[in-house]
């Protein structure tokens, strides 16, 4: 690829963006490295090598299980991007998650007369409807009466929470593990041919609906008329107004859009064929926070968000293995949180790096 | 004996522009000394430096002779040094005696007593003739009001050199009298003022010496008493400038913007903003709306383009009712605006010129197909701008617009809002904060607008520019028309009566 067109497809200054974002994940190792340090000396170098490794340890496989794990917080990742770009902050990526999952494991284990890829597209094409139906009050609420997003999809959260949890005991219960049944056979996700190119690994054409997401979501955001209405609402409200855009309309599709992307990754988290099933216990969905991590260090831009969703999927398999070094699991999250802290900071070291070189520039 | 304050080789530089440049002036004790130059020339930056809200990367600031750092407004304080901002420091819902000794009380055991300051404002402003009611609320008192309790907050706090920046900016012509003698008389009481300006008669009227900038660098200081308009003004822009607006005579065609009885009422108040508005506009020429700012010219102008709703009342657009229309009907059906506020409403700066100049025809088939941009289009046509319209700019169409100058950043909109042939434009403020040559740019384009066959609504501060530009005159005052004028039938001090409301007309 020329210059020219890696720069029209992630915009100008992409190499500080890239430096700014590799700059905080190496200081994040960095400080990463210095926790195991602080709290158990003898394996941190062992056990640091083998974060670094991450998925790659195990080969194909390994590689397999990271795109694996990648596709559900990508997902969730572009939904915080694309209500970003709109001036807005979808935190309620949790709610939408477990709705989405929800739904697609009811539809799942009871529409079994479908056939098979019938089937598993129903499933998770419900679970987008009712992804973007979680969103629906919080974005009419926001676009008529400007109550802040924040707090009504975060409220959102929770109510998806319990109400997943009652559906779940209620419809779709397997007592014997307290957590919910899993779906029939034909509505599992298809594996495309994954299962041979990754042996072993439990990828699918999961990480195909992703990609396809990741790409409408592009061109969206930098073709379409309307990511153009949806960044002018986002960026400059008041002169969006101005130009006859409709931002009540645009505020609901936006976060009717993002609440769909984030309720399809729920639904493919739980097709996925690979065991899992929601537990019945009140924590909020893990893969919802994750995605304003990955949205955050991927600043937004829906490629991006396909590396920094599988870098952060490749850190989570390799903080699994921090147990056989007598760590907590949790160090990774400890890990992953100073990366993003750092990648907030190196937005704030990039203006710093302009301003500087602007006064370099004018002194000249 | 030494100057009061003198200011020695001040450079100040912000990202992509110096702001000053080896800036050197004095100001003698007594003396009314005017800062004039042009909206970017670097004299608000100048005194933001010697009133400490910036620090200067080279030059010093000596008081009486002796060198001192400035680092806040509260170090230039104890340095005698005060400041009356363009836009007032007051608090609104204070009386103007709360206003006057917030942040210096007097306290006796933690109480505070209002007694003693009461005493000092009521003397100090019989000393200088301000007729002020202390108890008065600040937001109820006219705007001449409200500087007056600025000015009062500088002597209360007993500071010995005032800087006025632009003070006669928001003030009737009456009212910029009434402060031509405050300043006088604090002279004569020995107070040094610093006035920036770029109004020539205002330096005649009142400036002992005057210091002119442009582009950040110091022309020079001169005597007043040996310098005439003309002069200043070269000294002021570089060459010789065009102060008056050509303009043939031209007879009105049809009407094309008709207003009937349009009211407008603040949220959740029952006050009316536009109280029974009526009027027209027609072809081939212009009217201007002229006012004292917030006297319902914005919401007017917000009723008209559809970003507030009207409470009342009809707006016809070539016979063509748009009371309840939406913003994008009113764009598509006749209507370009330049807003008063380009960077709140007129532009989305964090976008790229290009993108802007698409932002009232990016969804026209020429445009876009089904939904997707046609790129080339686009460029093409924000190409084809630039050049027209002659925005400059430092990276074409790509240019982040934040990052241009404002004259280029009001061309683009005007290019923007030409381009869409609409047959009324309506001119909020269209030259503020403009250098003269933009100012004659943009004049001249509303001309040719109104040449055309165009209808031209235009809303001004500037009463020169009301006088000069428009064809018809119509004068608000808390939200009615008071009067409706031909610019040759009358004069700029009976103009400024009825901007008070000390006059009107009975329009029915």
């Amino acid at each position: 690829m020329k210059r020219k067109d890696i720069q029209r497809l992630f915009g100008k200054g992409l190499v500080d963006k890239i430096a700014a974002s590799m700059c905080a994940i190496l200081i994040g190792l960095f400080v990463g490295f210095l926790v195991l340090l602080a709290s158990n000396p003898d394996n941190a170098l062992s056990a640091f090598l083998t974060i670094l490794k991450g998925g790659l340890s195990g080969g194909s496989k390994g590689i397999g299980n990271v795109l694996f794990k990648a596709i559900p917080i990508i997902m969730t990742g572009l939904s915080v991007a694309i209500a970003f770009k709109a001036g807005m902050f979808n935190i309620g990526t949790p709610g939408q998650f477990i709705m989405g999952a929800y739904t697609a494991i009811y539809i799942g284990c009871y529409l079994t007369f479908l056939p098979p890829v019938i089937h598993w597209l129903v499933c998770i094409l419900s679970a987008t409807a009712v992804g973007a139906l979680w969103v629906l009050i919080p974005a009419l609420l926001k676009a008529f009466l400007n109550v802040n997003e924040v707090i009504a999809t975060i409220m959102m959260n929770y109510i998806g929470m319990y109400t997943s949890n009652y559906l779940i005991t209620k419809y779709v219960f397997d007592a014997n593990k307290n957590q919910s049944k899993l779906v029939a056979a034909s509505a599992q996700t298809p594996k495309l041919g994954m299962d041979k190119l990754f042996p072993g690994s439990s990828l699918n054409a999961g990480i195909f609906v992703a990609l396809l997401c990741m790409i409408l979501i592009y061109v969206l955001l930098q073709r379409s008329t309307f990511g153009y209405e949806l960044k002018a609402c986002g960026q400059h409200c008041s002169a969006a107004r101005y130009a006859g855009i409709n931002e009540k309309k645009c505020i609901v599709m936006t976060l009717l859009i993002a609440g769909a992307l984030a309720g399809l990754g729920g639904g493919l988290t739980y097709v996925a064929g690979d065991g899992r099933s929601i537990f019945v216990v009140d924590v909020l969905a893990q893969e919802g926070f994750t995605g304003i991590s990955v949205a955050l260090l991927a600043m937004n831009h829906p490629i991006a968000i396909f590396f920094s969703g599988t870098f952060i999927a490749s850190l989570t398999v390799g903080g699994f293995y921090m147990q056989l070094y007598q760590y907590p699991y949790e160090v990774i999250d400890i890990i992953i949180a100073i990366i993003i802290y750092f990648s907030a900071i190196s937005l704030l070291v990039r203006k710093l790096m302009e301003r500087w070189r602007n006064r370099q520039e004018v002194s000249q | 004996m030494h100057p009061i304050i003198e200011m020695r080789g001040i450079t100040k530089r912000f990202p992509g522009i110096i702001a000053n440049q080896n800036v050197s002036f004095a100001v003698q004790k007594g003396e009314i000394h005017a800062l004039l130059g042009e909206n970017g020339a670097g004299k608000s930056t100048l005194m933001s430096i010697l009133f400490g809200l910036y620090q200067a990367d080279e030059g010093d600031i000596l008081v009486k002779g002796k060198p001192v750092h400035i680092k806040t407004p509260n170090d230039a304080n104890r340095y005698a040094i005060g400041m009356v901002h363009q836009h007032f420091k007051l608090v609104h819902n204070f009386t103007v005696l709360e206003n006057i000794i917030l942040g210096v009380e007097s306290v006796r055991n933690g109480f505070l007593s209002m007694g003693e300051a009461r005493k000092k404002v009521i003397d100090l402003s019989e000393k200088y003739n301000f007729k002020i009611d202390c108890n008065a609320v600040t937001s109820e008192i006219t705007v001449g009001m409200q500087q007056r309790v600025e000015i009062l907050k500088m002597l209360y706090r007993e500071n010995d050199i005032l800087i006025f920046d632009e003070p006669s900016s928001v003030l009737t012509p009456q009212e910029v009298e009434e402060l031509i003698k405050i300043m006088r008389s604090l002279a004569r009481e020995g107070k040094t003022i610093i006035l920036i300006t770029h109004k020539l008669q205002e330096i005649l009227d009142v400036a002992d010496r005057c210091t002119v900038l442009r582009k950040g660098k110091s022309v020079g200081t001169v005597d007043v008493k040996n310098i005439d308009k003309t002069q200043l003004s070269e000294m002021m822009v570089g060459r010789q400038v065009e102060l008056q607006v050509k303009k043939t005579p031209k007879e009105p065609g049809d009407t094309v913007l008709e207003v009937k009885e349009l009211v407008v009422t603040a949220k959740g108040r029952g006050k009316n903003l536009v109280d029974r508005v009526s009027f027209s506009v027609r072809r081939g020429e212009i009217v201007c709306v002229a006012g004292i700012d917030g006297n319902g010219q914005s919401e007017l102008v917000y009723a008209l383009t559809g970003l507030m709703p009207p409470t009342g009342g009809q707006i016809l657009i070539n016979d063509d009712d748009i009371t309840r229309a939406s913003v994008r009907y009113r764009n598509t059906h006749g209507i370009s605006h330049i807003p008063e506020d380009r960077h709140k409403y007129g532009l989305v700066l964090p976008f790229q010129l290009e993108e802007n100049l698409a932002l009232k025809n990016y969804f026209t088939p020429q445009m876009q197909s089904r939904h997707l941009f046609r790129f080339d289009y686009r460029r093409s046509f924000a190409e084809k701008l630039i050049e027209k319209y002659d925005i400059r700019t430092a990276r074409g169409i790509t240019t982040v617009t934040a990052s241009m100058s404002g004259g280029n950043q009001q061309k683009a909109i005007v290019a923007r809002e030409l381009e869409l042939g609409n047959d009324l434009l309506i001119a909020v403020q269209p030259t503020r904060g403009m250098d003269v040559g933009a100012i004659e740019y943009i004049h001249r384009r509303i001309v040719e607008q109104r040449d055309a066959g165009k209808a031209v609504l235009m809303v001004s501060l500037e009463l020169d520019e009301v006088m000069s530009v428009s064809d018809r005159i119509l004068v608000m005052f808390e939200g009615f028309i008071v009067g409706e004028f031909l610019p040759q039938e009358i004069s700029v001090q009976e103009l400024g009566l009825y901007m008070a409301g000390a006059k009107r007309e009975d329009l029915a």
